[in-house]
């Protein structure tokens, strides 16, 4: 078992989410960045989706009551172990009664802690994920909260303390992101002067960022082209009848501050979305702090399909690592 | 308006690698609604390896899907010819619900006492307010208005197990009303909700923009699946449900809360047929028909 002495702001039990609920309002969930969770798991010896904690900005502080091999990946979180910084992206040893407890960030906004045998926290509609909106899954549905104790499942002892991510396959965070778009849905919706500026400007994460979306301001207002609106609508021209959001899918409310949508989406609403982040580039959405700053750059289907062969040979990397 | 968008093609843009999304019709319509689910279906049927969810929403629909396993244009070249076959479906087998209503509660009007700041107006209540510009007399008659007609879910989501629904009237007599303006931080969970011509019931406490008028005391998404509708799914509403809403008052709603604490609480579900062109034909006698299944 593990105590939660301090539940840090936001920490919640991920794996890599469930499918095939989406149309009945139920998102994927699952680790924003699915890259560093898999990676913190291959360090542990764990299959590449046992459910692991996402610790966001401000991390937990826990105490274990076994000894289990851990691993930290994602944000440069430090992670302090009785007080004893312990090396990034390499598995290490924690004994029963010991604490670990996290520093700040210096970049990027999520860690993964990855215990050997996965938190055991039942699976519910086929995952492990928490969704707090519909307290569903993880930790009784929601965030951890202090004095909570998570069950540790059986370690498989493929890795020791000491297994780490050759610098080849470490992330690079911080600093101005690239986040790669397809544009489409209602992108024709938009003026000709706002479908440009959504691109060329520089925008900065604003302070609501969490699980169910990423808002950006900093950039200029984005108009729709004006029209008569259809019927059910609604009377703002950046509204359209309620429709499903896909995951990634950035909406412009009001024509004032996108918002892309990542994990714990809302399902569905009646904003316009403009374009969609490709699959490759959603992890990099879920490691940027606030206020830090992204340009969007357009591209075309067929790149964010050759993006995501890319990405999957990262991940085949990892596997044949650690296989 | 009956004819042209049965043969209107599908408007489909992909959401990146991983979503195909299609508008049926950029405005609200029974037929647009039909057509989407339709296709849907059809699409289910051809059960697409890489196809991992079919999202129907109200007169748009959403496909999320793994390109590692379909090809994006091999998924839409799928659809297309599922959509060609499926225009032709103008009946739905499906169920109506009776769900209780207690309209103009007490916990909705001190939640929208709480954000009257945020309101189109602050003198009056949501009711009040949805009657006037409605132009009808009174709270009465809009709650009469509201319970009269049955209301097809077009859509499930936004949160689990939120269904949109539109209610079975001719397009003058639709009820609609602004969404607040300014979303609320809070929404008493199964609060009866509307904004645009959209009805709702708020599956779970959150925020939200939705006018209120009430609240039922059926539970509708349950991840413990304690009560006898909850058991086969913990998500109780599917697109193409219908729902006839029935005034209640205070005591009645208090009971069935009970009923609900002691797991006992049930509601009335019957199997029926839906024609679209029954409907279309004839919009006031052809629903009162479909009420008459719950009698």
């Amino acid at each position: 078992m593990i105590k939660v002495l301090k539940p840090g702001l936001a920490t919640s039990v991920q794996d890599l989410g469930r499918e095939g609920y989406y149309h009945l309002g139920i998102p994927p969930s699952g680790a924003l960045d699915q890259y560093a969770l898999r990676a913190a798991n291959h360090l542990v010896g764990n299959p590449a989706g046992a459910a692991a904690l996402e610790c966001a900005l401000v991390g937990p502080e826990l105490e274990f009551q076994q000894d289990v091999l851990v691993a930290v990946c994602g944000a440069q979180m430090p992670a302090l172990l009785d007080g004893r910084e312990q090396r990034p992206d390499t598995a290490f040893a924690v004994r029963a009664g010991q604490v670990l407890r996290f520093g700040f960030p210096t970049a990027g906004a999520r860690a993964y802690l990855a215990v050997a045998g996965g938190i055991d926290v039942p699976e519910v509609l086929g995952s492990r994920s928490t969704y707090a909106l519909g307290a569903l899954g993880g930790f009784q549905g929601r965030k951890l909260m202090a004095g909570d104790l998570l069950p540790v499942g059986v370690p498989s002892g493929k890795t020791r303390a000491g297994a780490s991510l050759p610098m080849a396959l470490r992330q690079a965070l911080g600093g101005e992101v690239v986040v790669r778009v397809v544009p489409g849905l209602y992108f024709h919706r938009l003026t000709e002067a706002a479908a440009q500026s959504f691109f060329t400007q520089a925008w900065t994460v604003g302070s609501e960022a969490d699980r169910i979306g990423y808002r950006y301001k900093g950039g200029s207002a984005l108009s729709f082209q004006p029209r008569e609106q259809p019927f059910g609508a609604g009377s703002d021209p950046s509204n359209i009848v309620d429709s499903c959001y896909p995951i990634g899918s950035i909406q412009v409310p009001a024509g004032l501050e996108p918002i892309i949508l990542h994990r714990d989406a809302v399902s569905g609403g009646g904003y316009a979305m403009i374009g969609t982040v490709i699959s490759a580039d959603l992890d990099l959405i879920g490691q940027m702090q606030p206020n830090q700053q992204a340009r969007f750059l357009a591209v075309s289907l067929e790149q964010a399909l050759e993006a995501r062969r890319s990405y999957k040979k990262k991940l085949a990397c990892l596997a044949r690592l650690f296989g | 308006m009956a004819e042209p968008l049965a043969i209107t093609p599908i408007r489909y843009s992909f959401g990146a690698d991983e979503h195909l999304f299609a508008e049926v019709s950029d405005s609200m319509s029974l037929e647009a609604f039909f057509k989407g689910m339709a296709v849907t279906r059809a699409v289910e049927r051809l059960a697409l390896d890489g196809v991992l969810d079919v999202c129907l929403a109200n007169a748009s629909f959403q496909i999320r899907f793994d390109p590692d396993r379909i090809a994006p244009q091999a998924l839409l070249e799928a659809v297309q010819g599922a959509e060609a076959e499926a225009v032709a479906e103008r009946s739905l087998q499906t169920r109506i619900i009776e769900i209780p209503v207690l309209y103009n509660d007490p916990w909705t009007h001190e939640t929208l006492m709480r954000f009257r700041d945020r309101h189109q107006d602050p003198a009056s209540t949501d009711l009040e307010y949805a009657a006037r510009i409605n132009g009808l007399a009174d709270v009465d008659a809009f709650i009469a208005a509201h319970s009269g007609a049955p209301w097809f879910v077009s859509m499930v989501g936004f949160v689990a197990g939120l269904p949109f629904m539109f209610q079975m009237v001719e397009r003058q007599r639709q009820l609609q009303v602004p969404k607040y303006l300014r979303p609320r931080t809070d929404t008493p969970k199964l609060t009866l909700g509307h904004g645009g011509c959209f009805g709702c019931i708020y599956s779970v406490r959150g925020a939200g923009g939705y006018q209120m008028f009430g609240v039922t005391p059926a539970p509708i998404y349950d991840p413990q699946q304690t009560l006898n509708y909850l058991k086969a799914h913990m998500v109780f509403f599917r697109p193409g449900d219908i729902v006839q809403f029935k005034p209640i008052d205070r005591r009645a709603y208090d009971q069935a809360v009970a009923d609900v604490e002691e797991g006992r609480f049930d509601l009335r579900i019957r199997p029926v047929e839906f024609s679209l062109d029954a409907f279309l034909a004839d919009p006031v006698g052809y629903p009162k028909s479909l009420q008459e299944v719950l009698a």
